[in-house]
């Protein structure tokens, strides 16, 4: 059996975003800039697509500007809030310890630049404090920028209440919604967002494309420079296909939203009470403040990336935090940022479900995993004496 | 191409000599749990031809790989020609290793002269303790035990 969970890596292209986006890669291929009908026909696709994203996030169409994804967004969003700070004398950035990498290392540029970066602790929970947001504030604090929900464990981060705190305390605020977008309501007015990213083919759109709302007022630096595309703010001709497919995503996405998450709820639900009965495991993040389809578990006494490669033998596509499959030599900076060890932390299992997920899918993921974990221990040098006591056991 | 050959993931699925020796004439452990990697190995000497050998591994993919690798090339070989196994020669039998996984073969290298140098330790026998230098720590500054 075939199984993907991986759903918080990427997702399929579902057949609504395909086929809105087949005559774009077929008889309309004019450039939006040209101004024969060929090329308007493009141009008016690239309008309804904006109007389309902005009516879903409850922002104005001018506030909607097309990237090559999340992580572009990320970038632009972050560097613009950090110009407009530096031209006022303030350059103090609050975020997070669990933040994606396009964010941390945007920062740490900046940080090379002389700007002072504040990141928070998301706690053992993974959830940020507003306390702690309100304590970091300063009168030269020209940013705070916190996920919307992380992407290794799922957690959801009180965006509201940061929004209203930074609306009232006048610093713009930016969130990475890659993880929350087309699953999870967003409004940037209620939630008093400033700056928002997305990528769609975190829901059911192509790779390579993805959004930066940025409210009316803030003053977007370019990140790439060229052309007149986006207002003049993002150049290159626009990726049209992707950006139709994105919007028929969304739009999808947004509209089944309830029964998505319905469906979803009860298969995530089964895999922590299940996997829950591996002797020495733990589930990472708060389950009372979470996106609906992640999973995160460490599982003590085996490493991450053995435990993927055997999955996939068994047709389950997955991920982990260990230090073997981050390609790095420490384990995730998420999993450590929620104070584990990193004995357990490279033990990680990360399941991502999506609404094309099925019950038997999940029935398959439970009678396999439990029987790789087992395998993996037995075959470890110091399993026998964690079980013997010799060695003692951390979770 | 994949992450892994095919005579890695053959290994990993299949590992050779797996489990352990109760009556092993040398046992050699090496890496930590922290680093995500402890190799242990054990080895039957007779006549100073080893001629049995079992490992245990937790790690990664890779880590499985090259310690069972490592036993297959020194198994019912004299000890001294296990002392002079390369990580390089365990790469090569693999078809090779992503960079990032050299570290691997280094500890089933530095498992094999563990193992060894147990067994000259355990049966008295004299050696120069140049051959069992503490070598670079294949982990680098961010992981150490």
């Amino acid at each position: 059996m075939f199984v993907y969970a991986d759903n918080a890596a990427t997702t399929c292209v579902s057949k609504t975003a395909l086929d809105a986006m087949m005559p774009y890669l077929t008889d309309q291929y004019g450039n939006p800039s040209s101004l024969y009908a060929l090329g308007q026909r493009a141009k008016e696709a690239l309008d309804e697509s904006r109007e389309t994203i902005a009516r879903y996030i409850n922002a104005d169409p001018k506030e909607i500007y097309f990237t090559s994804g999340g992580s572009e967004a990320d970038n632009q969003a972050i560097v613009s809030a950090a110009r407009m700070g530096a031209r006022k004398g303030k350059k103090h950035i609050i975020s997070t310890q669990f933040e994606h990498h396009a964010v941390l290392h945007t920062l740490s540029r900046l940080e090379k630049e002389g700007y002072e970066v504040t990141l928070l602790d998301p706690h053992s929970d993974g959830v940020i404090r507003l306390e702690d947001v309100e304590n970091a504030l300063r009168d030269d604090t020209c940013l705070v920028t916190i996920m919307f929900a992380n992407n290794e464990i799922g957690t959801v981060q009180p965006i509201a209440e940061i929004g209203a705190l930074c609306r009232e305390r006048k610093v713009p605020f930016h969130t990475d919604a890659v993880q929350a977008a087309g699953h999870m309501p967003i409004d940037v007015k209620a939630m008093n967002i400033d700056m928002l990213s997305m990528s769609g083919h975190k829901f059911h759109a192509p790779k390579g494309v993805g959004i930066l709302y940025a409210k009316r007022g803030i003053v977007l630096t370019n990140i790439i420079e060229g052309g007149a595309q986006e207002r003049g703010k993002r150049a290159g001709t626009e990726n049209v296909a992707g950006i139709v497919a994105m919007a028929a995503a969304l739009k999808e996405s947004c509209d089944h939203m309830e029964e998505n998450t319905a469906k979803i709820i009860p298969m995530r639900d089964k895999l922590f009470a299940e996997l829950s009965k591996i002797p020495h495991s733990k589930i990472n993040g708060s389950l009372e403040h979470h996106v609906p389809g992640t999973v995160n578990m460490c599982f003590e006494g085996i490493e991450g990336e053995s435990l993927l490669l055997m999955l996939d033998d068994q047709g389950i596509c997955a991920s982990s935090g260990s230090a073997c499959t981050s390609g790095s030599l420490d384990p995730s900076h998420v999993l450590l940022s929620i104070g584990l060890p990193h004995e357990v932390a490279h033990g990680s299992l990360r399941l991502s479900i999506g609404e094309y997920n099925t019950m038997e899918q999940i029935d398959h993921i439970v009678e396999v995993v439990p029987k790789v974990v087992k395998y993996l221990r037995s075959i470890s040098p110091v399993w026998d004496e964690l079980e013997k006591g010799e060695l003692k056991h951390l979770i | 191409m994949a992450l892994y050959s095919d005579k890695v993931m053959d290994h990993f699925r299949n590992p050779r000599n797996l489990g352990k020796l109760d009556d092993a004439d040398g046992i050699g452990e090496v890496g930590n749990a922290k680093c995500g990697d402890i190799m242990r190995m054990y080895i039957k000497v007779d006549d100073g031809i080893i001629t049995d050998v079992k490992f245990n591994t937790f790690g990664c993919g890779s880590a499985i790989a090259t310690s069972s690798m490592a036993t297959e090339l020194i198994k019912g070989k004299p000890v001294e020609e296990a002392l002079e196994l390369s990580n390089k020669a365990v790469v090569e039998a693999l078809d090779g290793l992503p960079t990032h996984k050299i570290h691997c073969s280094v500890l089933a290298e530095e498992a094999v002269r563990a193992a060894v140098k147990d067994y000259y330790d355990k049966n008295g026998i004299a050696y120069d303790p140049e051959m069992f230098k503490e070598s670079d720590d294949p982990h680098g500054e961010s992981c150490e035990a």
